[in-house]
């Protein structure tokens, strides 16, 4: 009970954070999993949770905090007290755009978007990312292109992209997709270079020593 | 004339931002800089591969550096995107051994090998500390006298970690910016996040991220914005357009790529720099500077 008022009190951040958190149906019912901090410990990149004073500079240079179910602090409080579905099922890392203002603020070292993208890597590993985002879908479309050409095509992209998630949301992009046509910055014919034979040689020996899970 | 392994990056090469690839190629040459594309270079795997596997992002990363390697040279890209990945898949090579034996297992089984010595810079980053302003000063044919410029650092340049600007207030851009003759206008939000490839799955938040970076540029009486980074580019000029519907705005704000803005105080055709290639036209805003060099029958 009183982790729940913690997290509540010191919800230091963001006007959204108060609509996102009716959306959280098991946010205060979780027990406590011990094994879950020391598992984000041992990743690269999940160390410096260890070292967080929860000063909240994290949250407060984040640009898109109010649109995070947790704050990078809340996150960071709540994997040390266990809460490994909560935090496996939130949207906060999949919002993180990666901007690293967190990381140069932070007085203790923590590297909060390195974390993020260990929590990304956690959630994509046991398939239990939010439903709610849908930049996972995008990273892997991403992924795929490289995996296919060896370089990122981007109409390619975006194509697998709509049609994984929601193809009628693509019409909003057309007059963008139409501008960039027009102006010769799409290229609507994927290269592939010539390596990518060695790129799926080397991926499937990652996935044989426990890359990819 | 310096010589550098080149790492053009997928957006840069023929993609959304093919005009900062063409408009570097136009003034490398002019400003003592010679290019060698890493021949068969991939993608760097950018912030969505490292976020869903790590050790296949690092082995991908890892190709480039070891193809890099053997040129025994620096090797420069013009996106920040890249310029940051690279670097954090070579710290983590150095910080994690485990991760680096099992790279270099994958590595053999593409035939190659990376022993840690390549130097990633950020092209930009070259040109200040290699080049300097104020040779590419020297040989301005139309400074960009009156020209109020919005220099915009986007995130990846100088963060996580910078070893020539200061992550905190950078100001290097702003130094190109005026040793070429212009204008930088006060913009408090020239180091913040335009929201990057998050444009795609997360469309609503970085409309609104981009709105802030326009009110910050206009209030500085900006009439153009400076990049350094392809995504900040596309962002901010094939989205203009929405921002403005989305906030009943009416900003009609040119972004162009340094190297544009380099290429335009050298006096290079506007056809050269690529200039037609962007959505928000900037014809308007630098005619005069090109009226100038055709009166004193200047440029290329």
């Amino acid at each position: 009970m009183w982790q729940k008022l913690c997290f509540m009190t010191l919800a230091e951040e963001s006007p959204g954070a108060g609509a996102a958190l009716a959306e959280r149906p098991t946010a205060t019912a979780e027990a406590e999993d011990d094994s879950f901090a020391e598992e984000v410990y041992s990743l690269p990149g999940g160390e410096g949770v260890r070292w967080c004073i929860q000063c909240g500079i994290c949250s407060a240079s984040c640009p898109n905090v109010a649109r995070m179910e947790y704050s990078p602090r809340r996150t960071i409080a709540m994997i040390r007290a266990g809460r490994r579905n909560d935090v496996l099922n939130s949207n906060s890392p999949w919002i993180c755009a990666s901007c690293y203002l967190c990381t140069v603020r932070c007085p203790r070292g923590v590297k909060p978007t390195e974390l993020m993208h260990a929590l990304e890597r956690l959630s994509t590993r046991y398939g239990t990312h939010s439903r709610r985002v849908s930049t996972p879908a995008m990273y892997r479309a991403f992924v795929n292109s490289i995996k296919n050409n060896g370089r990122v095509h981007e109409v390619g992209l975006m194509m697998e992209y709509y049609r994984k998630t929601n193809p009628i949301s693509a019409l909003r992009m057309s007059s963008v997709g139409l501008g960039l046509l027009r102006h010769g910055r799409l290229s609507l014919k994927a290269s592939k270079i010539k390596g990518v034979g060695q790129i799926n040689a080397m991926l499937k020996k990652a996935e044989s020593l426990g890359g990819a899970k | 004339m310096k010589v550098y392994t080149y790492f053009p990056g997928c957006s840069s090469s023929e993609g959304t931002a093919v005009a900062y690839g063409e408009s570097i190629k136009a003034i490398a040459g002019a400003i003592g800089m010679e290019l060698v594309e890493l021949e068969d270079w991939n993608c760097c795997g950018s912030t969505p591969y490292s976020s869903t596997d790590e050790l296949g992002s690092l082995c991908v990363a890892a190709r480039n550096l070891a193809l890099a390697e053997k040129a025994e040279r620096d090797m420069v890209t013009p996106c920040s995107a890249c310029f940051t990945v690279m670097n954090r898949a070579k710290a983590h090579l150095r910080e994690y051994p485990d991760l680096r034996a099992k790279v270099k297992e994958c590595l053999k089984e593409a035939g190659l090998e990376y022993g840690g010595g390549v130097r990633v810079r950020h092209l930009f980053e070259a040109i200040y500390n290699d080049i300097g302003f104020g040779t590419i000063a020297a040989k301005m044919v139309s400074p960009l006298k009156g020209l109020k410029v919005a220099a915009y650092y986007g995130c990846q340049l100088v963060r996580p970690e910078s070893d020539f600007d200061d992550p905190n207030n950078p100001k290097s851009l702003e130094f190109l910016v005026t040793s070429l003759g212009a204008e930088a206008v006060p913009f408090a939000m020239r180091d913040r996040c335009c929201g990057g490839s998050l444009v795609i799955p997360e469309l609503d938040l970085t409309l609104g991220l981009l709105h802030k970076v326009f009110e910050s540029a206009a209030a500085g009486g900006a009439r153009a914005i400076v990049t350094v980074c392809p995504l900040c580019q596309t962002n901010l000029d094939a989205y203009q357009d929405m921002v403005n519907k989305k906030f009943k705005t009416s900003y009609n704000m040119p972004v162009l790529f340094f190297s544009q803005l380099i290429g335009v105080a050298l006096g290079m055709s506007p056809k050269a720099l690529a200039l037609d290639r962007g959505l928000v036209p900037a014809k308007k805003v630098l005619a005069s500077y090109y009226s100038a060099v055709a009166a004193t029958g200047g440029g290329a």
